[in-house]
């Protein structure tokens, strides 16, 4: 843990606010604004976003219930879903394919399907020798780009909901999706892409090469239309690499600049999506508040993580090697991590990308010791709303905020309210499947795949890490993360399984944050009363973290004692 | 029926801009601005791809600097990347230890008297997470350099500044941390010539 490694992890935070303060207050005029396109800042985008409207003869004004919304959101999703999966099969007879990659196996298909399209980003596959140059551009990075886009237009529905009083609309999903998509992530994806190209990481249709080695052998290189995947699949928290090891090839994240850069980019909507939610319900200190709490957890992974990641593991320390932090290396755990990232920026990724829901690595996760693995693993467990995925993150934060104002409520016997709205038995119900439904499912289908033999076939490394690997699999597809501590196997049955998780993953906490928009939506605002829970002081911070810890920590905590405690133990 | 038909048109319309126009307009771009880059950063000697900076290749001559051990199938594939997955606390992970350690002790051990396994760097025994990663520790390079200079009857002072200068530092100054760049090294030693 040297000085410098933390000064690189403060410059982070710092850009972090400095460039998501300014994008959140950009991203609240896009989606309230409704001359955007003729006089907002991108206007000259604007022939796109009227462009997509004629294409597809939509009416992207008239606004819709949270029920329109949410289903034209399930429609729109299924058949982008179809689309896919046909692609993947076919892509061994279409274009685009200079390495001659044959169909994807059915089952890896649909679990690939189900993964892009929730935004998971989970991968039975590796992607240079799996998926032909079409399938990765005009599949995966388009879903990409578009499963993005549903998850930040649904918040911004939801924030809308939130905002307005005595109303049964919460907004047009199509003009939220092309909105999104034209002003926020094209922009960010272009810029991420240039530099990502500038630093070495790869961009051309050409085949594989093939070297000679210095020393006469033979060597495959893979390459690909990568840095365009790659920027948007860091900004939409996708998190699917183009490479197998993700954002651990030098092709994909060749030094520190890149590294840097593709970091900022997990969190900066994310965060960016917090502070344009304070301003679009006119509570900037609220938002702060929530960005806080959400700060606070971050900065006790990477305190957990990055000691222990420096102290190495039990069986490095015994081998008698060099492990020391000092001139000429970075030391700690170095299985499975780069020399170029060294242990500081091993640990902010492993942190950022499991509270953003993104995914990416840039070092592997099931070689990382068990106090340092079970930081990702819990994380996720949170339901990603640490950050979270780009919008999802912050509509599940709202789950949690709504229980926190509820057991604030109870605390002094009142009627709980937020932001002026009163809080009923609905909104409690909704908040509480929305918080509740993912973790039992991870729990259930852990369980599952844990007691039959179909589920342990997938197991890499038996006995107490098999079951982390277990659990790691079905945490990351359910709360459609899709890092992997790697350590588990594609079968037809885990496929499957993985494929219902993140489908009802993504799309019930979905339901359920619409269906809150639209309830809060109806609301009258009541004034604030001196009996009242401000939720813009620390004492909400304070709270909304130990709301989160009890709800989501505690349920995970048996299953923890069984994975990466044990294993701590015994060793 | 009115949703379908509109998000039957989105996947035409997105497709062909995201998937196609989007790709096609950076990919173009690339090709003017960066070729080498886009390309895959090749090393090409007389008109023959000798692989790339970016990826670790297979050295196993004493004339050469060795890279950090590979989890890929074979040793280096840049054409299938993997991490390796070896648990924390799993015997495979101590015994890969043990024997690599072994290995370079037999290998360096001639030309460091004295040498330990407590002088080994960590990252010479354990796999990178790429399996290509191009870089090896300053400390690992350092280790290595009285083999290579003796082998080619070099001064090692000569090897020293090779090092140094085929190290890439922090990007910036700042970002990242050191990495010796193993390929360019290697071509630099064969472009002296010594033997």
């Amino acid at each position: 843990m040297s000085g410098q490694g933390i000064a690189q992890i403060l410059v982070y935070v710092v850009l972090l606010i400095a460039l998501g303060y300014p994008l959140g207050i950009y991203m609240a005029r896009v989606y309230s604004d409704d001359d955007f396109a003729t006089r907002g800042r991108l206007r000259w985008l604007g022939w796109i976003e009227r462009g997509f409207y004629r294409a597809v003869r939509v009416d992207g004004i008239k606004e819709q219930t949270w029920q329109a919304y949410g289903k034209v959101t399930l429609v729109f999703s299924a058949l982008f879903a179809l689309f896919l999966y046909g692609m993947l099969r076919l892509q061994g007879h279409l274009f685009l394919n200079p390495d001659h990659l044959p169909a994807v196996p059915s089952h890896i298909a649909l679990n690939t399907t189900a993964s892009f399209i929730t935004n998971t980003n989970w991968q039975y596959y590796g992607g240079e020798y799996t998926m032909s140059y079409l399938s990765q551009m005009a599949g995966l990075a388009v879903q990409n780009f578009v499963s993005a886009a549903v998850g930040m237009a649904v918040l911004a529905a939801v924030v809308r909901g939130i905002a307005r009083r005595s109303r049964d609309e919460i907004g047009n999903f199509w003009r939220d999706v092309y909105r999104t998509l034209v002003y926020i992530l094209l922009p960010l994806a272009v810029i991420l892409g240039v530099i990502l190209m500038s630093q070495g990481v790869v961009q051309t249709f050409h085949a594989h090469a093939t070297a000679t080695t210095l020393q006469g052998s033979h060597q495959t290189i893979a390459r690909g239309p990568a840095a365009s995947q790659i920027s948007i699949k860091q900004l939409g928290t996708n998190g699917g690499g183009f490479y197998n090891s993700n954002s651990a090839v030098p092709f994909e994240n060749p030094d520190g600049i890149s590294n840097f850069f593709e970091l900022l980019a997990i969190l900066l909507i994310p965060a960016g999506q917090v502070f344009m939610f304070g301003k679009m319900v006119g509570a900037r200190r609220h938002g702060w508040m929530v960005f806080a709490a959400m700060f606070v957890v971050f900065a006790i992974g990477v305190g957990v993580n990055l000691p222990a990641e420096q102290h190495g593991s039990q069986v490095l320390r015994s081998s008698g090697v060099n492990i020391t932090q000092g001139s000429g290396q970075s030391g700690g755990n170095m299985a499975d991590k780069e020399i170029r990232f060294g242990q500081a920026n091993s640990t902010l990724w492993t942190v950022a990308t499991s509270d953003a829901s993104n995914g990416s690595v840039n070092a592997g996760f099931d070689a990382q010791t068990p106090a340092g693995g079970a930081v990702p693993l819990v994380n996720l467990f949170l339901g990603e709303v640490i950050f979270g995925g780009v919008g999802s993150g912050l509509y599940g934060m709202f789950f949690y905020i709504i229980i926190a104002v509820f057991i604030a409520g109870l605390m002094v016997g009142r009627t709980p309210e937020w932001l002026g709205k009163k809080i009923e038995a609905r909104e409690i119900k909704l908040a509480a499947l929305g918080a509740l439904f993912v973790p039992t499912m991870v729990l259930t289908m852990t369980a599952v795949a844990i007691v039959t033999k179909s589920g342990l076939a997938s197991i890499y490394n038996h006995g107490v890490h098999g079951f982390t690997e277990t659990l790691y699999a079905y945490d990351s597809q359910s709360n459609n993360n899709g890092s992997a501590f790697a350590g588990y196997g594609a079968t037809s049955f885990s496929a499957s399984l993985g494929s219902v998780a993140m489908l009802f993953g993504r799309f019930v906490p979905l339901l359920a944050a619409l269906a809150l928009g639209g309830s809060l939506a109806k609301k009258r605002i009541v004034p604030a009363s001196a009996g009242t829970f401000r939720t813009d002081g620390a004492t909400f911070v304070v709270l909304l973290v130990a709301v989160i810890a009890l709800t989501a920590g505690l349920m995970i905590l048996p299953a923890l004692t069984l994975g990466p405690i044990v294993e701590g133990l015994m060793h | 029926m009115k949703n379908v038909l509109a998000s039957i048109a989105a996947v035409v319309v997105l497709t062909a801009f995201f998937g196609f126009a989007y790709p096609v307009v950076m990919t173009g771009f690339a090709s003017i601005a960066f070729p080498d880059k886009a390309g895959g950063s090749l090393v090409v000697k007389n008109g023959v791809v000798r692989g790339s900076t970016l990826a670790a290749q297979q050295f196993t001559w004493p004339r050469y600097f060795h890279e950090r051990p590979s989890g890929t199938s074979p040793a280096y594939n840049a054409g299938a990347t993997t991490f390796l997955n070896y648990g924390p606390t799993s015997p495979a992970l101590a015994k890969l230890v043990a024997s690599n350690a072994h290995a370079i002790l037999k290998l360096e051990k001639p030309y460091n008297p004295g040498l330990t396994i407590h002088d080994i760097p960590v990252d010479a025994v354990v796999t990178s997470a790429s399996g290509i990663d191009p870089d090896i520790s300053p400390a690992y390079a350092a280790l290595q350099s009285r083999r290579v200079a003796a082998v080619r009857h070099l001064p090692l002072l000569t090897v020293q500044k090779l090092i140094k200068q085929n190290t890439d530092g922090r990007s910036l100054g700042f970002f990242g941390e050191p990495g010796v760049n193993v390929l360019r090294l290697n071509l630099a030693l064969d472009k002296l010539g010594g033997r």
